[in-house]
């Protein structure tokens, strides 16, 4: 067990260097100098620009910048922002990273609420109305582009009825859209998981013994069908947590909500490579250890999964 | 002479009494009468034939060019002659809908080749070499599942340029992994079995092995998925077009005019809507046509 973590930790060690070694080497082949955007309409003078050049250290070739950034990152050290000159990225993280995880949480816990009876619901009553109507709302969760339900909640909510704010964060009234995004999309996937688990879990032997023994179709739906059925939807969700988090950009850019995901889109938008560096950096440790919790979770939960 | 006939006669009727005869048609024949059962697949499948339609010719269906612009309409409501209205510019929405469903497609389909090409040949590469080759390529597609697809969508769109070719190309090499994945556990348990081994005894080469008798067989799932994943393709399309990162203006592509609509929502907000609701229809259209194929094709996957 021991062995089997210390090997993946290492595996995953691997992998966040070869993604940031990646993504600092694309990031310098684009098109375009991030001095250049420091500078903006400024007249200023060569001298200047090498001077900022070499501050930077971007005249020297990009695998000893990986190097230096890289011995940077080891100590905790995120450099600083180019665009926001001297203002730490560590410090442009904080301050977003809270408004996104609160926004994907409520939006999350919302899902869930909804998701999951409705999935089970839906599987014990098949081919019930309630289950037809259900998936249908499942199917159209999945089909609708979320930047989209975003703007025509704006335009009926915000516009038409002025009941709440278009964008922005602060009050809670600015959680009610973006959150009502978020959990669509995910209780589409999450309902449609549930539904298809409980189902499998329904035609099992042990379902049909319990109920044989005379236990009531509560008893039995509760205690043995959906603590089984939840098994596959926590795996899935453990390997979708990055997914999770990756569909707030869009959402927050239609919110203009100042959290992760439009710090990533604005910083992509003017090269200031040091942010969109850190934030891969902070993704790619997500995606590693939420892929080894989930694993060892699943492991610990259902018994007949053996960790080598 | 005559006992010619008789038997043949017999064989007919023993093979209609078996229902041997069935086993004539053909397996697409198959798949047909089986994908005919499933009605939202066939109407995803005529959506799609419509769609299909549009982008080869929309010329012929579009009332307007799509990207001239009456500055004296800009953002007027539909009317008769103009069903949807203009967009902020003066532009016939209907007419840059029509136009917008070859961009959809073309990114659907091209970008879906491409994922896979790339998925098909490392799946299979890894399934029928195994070892450490399979190791590799297997922590590779696993890692690239991981990964938030949108992120590296934009990273790589940034860098190379957003254009139409720079959409298809990169969204097509980084939604390959779940093919990948899919042939090579086929591939793993088909190299096993006799009909491979045959192949081997009668000297087929190792590509000939692959090609012509792995191959084929494992493509069921891997048409299933396919067409499962072009809905998901057109979302990412849109939502990088919104993020001006996809098809430049003045293209016509859905996404992108979404973007426009929330440019300009507060006093054109009907601009967004007609292509939000194209956008979702397609996408509904390629998943319910997908459920259809998975039961017709892949009777194994079925719930």
């Amino acid at each position: 067990m021991f062995q089997y973590i210390v090997r993946r930790l290492l595996q995953g060690l691997i992998v966040i260097f070869l993604v940031t070694l990646a993504t600092f080497g694309l990031m310098h082949l684009a098109p375009g100098s991030p001095v250049d955007i420091m500078i903006g309409e400024a007249e200023v003078s060569q001298q200047v620009i090498d001077a900022i050049t070499k501050k930077w250290g971007l005249d020297r070739p990009w695998y000893e910048q990986y190097l230096v950034w890289l011995g940077n990152m080891l100590r905790g050290d995120f450099g600083q922002s180019m665009v926001r000159t001297g203002v730490p990225v560590s410090q442009m993280l904080l301050e977003a990273a809270p408004v996104t995880l609160k926004l994907n949480l409520y939006a999350f816990a919302v899902a869930l609420v909804v998701a999951i009876p409705a999935g089970v619901l839906a599987a014990v009553r098949r081919y019930s109305l309630f289950d037809y109507s259900s998936m249908v709302g499942a199917t159209l969760g999945v089909a609708l582009p979320n930047f989209w339900i975003g703007l025509m909640l704006i335009i009926i909510f915000a516009q038409k009825l002025r009941w709440l704010p278009s964008g922005g964060s602060g009050s809670w009234q600015h959680y009610i859209l973006p959150v009502a995004v978020l959990a669509t999309e995910q209780m589409a996937v999450l309902a449609r998981l549930t539904r298809g688990a409980t189902i499998e879990v329904l035609h099992q032997d042990f379902v049909t013994t319990a109920r044989a023994k005379g236990l009531s179709e509560v008893t039995v739906i509760f205690r043995h069908v959906v603590r089984n059925a939840l098994l596959p939807v926590i795996t899935i969700i453990g390997y979708r947590l990055a997914f999770i988090l990756s569909g707030t950009i869009v959402v927050e850019t239609v919110f203009a909500w100042p959290g992760l995901g439009r710090l990533f889109i604005l910083s992509i938008d003017r090269l200031d490579y040091q942010v969109v560096q850190a934030i891969v950096f902070l993704l790619t440790i997500l995606v590693v250890i939420g892929n080894l919790l989930t694993d060892l979770v699943y492991a610990y939960i259902d018994p007949r999964i053996r960790i080598q | 002479m005559a006992e010619v006939p008789r038997s043949a006669v017999a064989t007919e009727r023993i093979s209609g009494l078996s229902g041997l005869e069935r086993e004539r048609r053909s397996e697409f024949s198959r798949a047909w009468r089986r994908f005919k059962r499933y009605r939202p697949g066939l109407v995803g499948l005529a959506f799609i034939g419509i769609l299909v339609v549009f982008a080869l010719v929309p010329g012929l269906f579009a009332p307007y060019d799509p990207i001239a612009q009456d500055t004296a309409m800009r953002g007027a409501p539909p009317s008769w002659a103009h069903p949807l209205g203009f967009d902020h510019v003066g532009r016939d929405i209907l007419s840059r809908i029509i136009w917008g469903s070859r961009i959809a497609m073309l990114v659907g389909l091209g970008a879906t080749a491409i994922a896979v090409t790339i998925g098909v040949m490392i799946g299979a590469t890894a399934g029928f070499f195994g070892g450490w080759v399979d190791s590799i390529l297997s922590r590779f597609v696993d890692t690239l599942m991981a990964f938030p697809t949108l992120v590296l969508l934009i990273v790589l769109a940034a860098i190379i340029g957003p254009s139409l070719v720079t959409v298809i190309v990169v969204i097509g090499t980084t939604t390959w992994a779940s093919y990948a994945r899919v042939v090579r556990a086929d591939v793993l348990s088909l190299r096993e079995r006799e009909f491979v081994l045959a192949a081997r005894a009668s000297g087929a080469g190792q590509a000939r092995v692959i090609l012509r008798h792995i191959l084929p067989n494992a493509m069921g799932p891997v048409i299933v998925l396919a067409t499962l994943g072009i809905g998901g393709i057109i979302i990412l399309e849109s939502a990088l077009s919104f993020l001006g990162l996809g098809v430049q203006p003045p293209t016509p592509s859905w996404g992108a005019m979404i973007s426009d609509g929330r440019a300009f929502i507060r006093h054109y907000p009907q601009i967004a809507i007609a292509p939000g609701v194209a956008i979702t229809l397609t996408v509904l259209a390629f998943n319910l046509f997908g459920d259809g194929l998975r039961d017709a094709l892949d009777p194994r996957q079925r719930e």
